[in-house]
């Protein structure tokens, strides 16, 4: 049996179904372009934007710096979360450095929410 | 082609025989995905036509699609404003070839009870090629899945090749239709020539 003398004949079979898999379907597709459907590209066929408007002016435009207060705060409340559960859980199990590390990066984010803080974010106006 | 006895005693061996034209235009038939468009109140018809109660799923016709790059068949449900008439004619001019369009309810085919505004755009057949429509105001549902049925039976009749071939298999249509501009009392040109004809009055 052909099987048992090369083992890997089975992978390399695996290879070509799986390069047909994916050719098959992108090869069919072309060949009815080719010779039923022709490609019509046009102005509006490929602009970017989909809702029935014209994009108008640049993307490179300025943001209000006064946003990084957003950013400031979404890292305290919401970033902040993903890093502190698994820290809970394994708090028993760290090394003195690793708990200093984690110490500092909070102590980093408390900075962060008091200056937040101090300048008045978290009243409500 | 094969011979229709032939083709009729393989069917009763339960062996069925279809020619390459036939079976694209059935699978095509058969998913056809509209855009999610609704300009009026005929879109609160469109809504219920694709729900549990009258299940346009039965037609393959419920997926309805976000995006036009992804639709086939666009419902022009409503009243289509002279403001918004560029828009939905660049949006059909990004669906992916072949396209269809429904015009339903009296608005889109003619501007409806509207039609006296300044405002109103008197029917979309002015700008884009109608494929079906349903008169109403509004259709009811079944209506639409009556338009949806007329369309799939427009779609199986299709031609792959030969002169009278659709125009998405024709190289030398272009694909997209001109975008009217505001102008400063109507839009610029007030309809497309090459798709709307002004009905002749014969006395």
């Amino acid at each position: 049996m052909a099987a048992n003398q090369h083992p890997y004949l089975v992978l390399l079979l695996l290879i070509v179904v799986a390069v047909t898999f994916a050719i098959g379907p992108l090869a069919a597709a072309w060949a009815w372009a080719r010779f039923f459907s022709p490609n019509k590209p046009g102005k509006d066929k490929n602009s970017t934007y989909e809702c029935g408007l014209e994009s108008k002016g640049d993307a490179w435009i300025q943001f209000r710096s006064e946003y990084y207060l957003y950013a400031i705060i979404f890292l305290v409340f919401d970033v902040e979360t993903i890093f502190l559960l698994p820290f809970a859980v394994s708090f028993t199990q760290l090394s003195v450095g690793a708990f200093a590390a984690m110490i500092v990066f909070l102590l980093l984010l408390v900075e962060g929410l008091a200056w937040a803080w101090r300048k008045g974010f978290l009243t409500w106006k | 082609m094969i011979d229709e006895v032939l083709k009729s005693d393989l069917q009763k061996q339960g062996i069925h025989v279809l020619c390459l034209e036939t079976a694209y235009n059935w699978g095509r038939a058969n998913s056809v995905w509209p855009l999610t468009f609704g300009l009026a109140c005929c879109a609160i018809e469109m809504m219920a036509a694709s729900m549990a109660r009258f299940d346009l799923a039965r037609f393959g016709a419920e997926v309805f699609r976000p995006s036009p790059r992804q639709a086939d068949l666009m419902i022009v449900a409503g009243t289509v404003t002279k403001k918004m008439a560029p828009l939905v004619v660049r949006l059909y001019n990004q669906m992916p070839e072949p396209k269809y369009l429904i015009a339903m309810g009296a608005c889109a085919i003619s501007g409806g009870p509207f039609k006296p505004g300044y405002n109103v755009l008197k029917g979309i057949d002015r700008f884009l090629p109608v494929d079906v429509s349903i008169p109403g105001c509004p259709p009811r549902p079944e209506a639409l899945i009556h338009a949806i049925m007329r369309l799939q039976e427009k779609i199986l009749a299709q031609k792959l090749t030969g002169p009278d071939r659709p125009r998405h298999l024709n190289a030398a249509v272009p694909g997209e239709f001109p975008v009217p501009v505001y102008g400063a009392s109507d839009l610029e040109p007030p309809n497309n020539p090459e798709v709307w004809h002004p009905p002749l009055i014969k006395r």
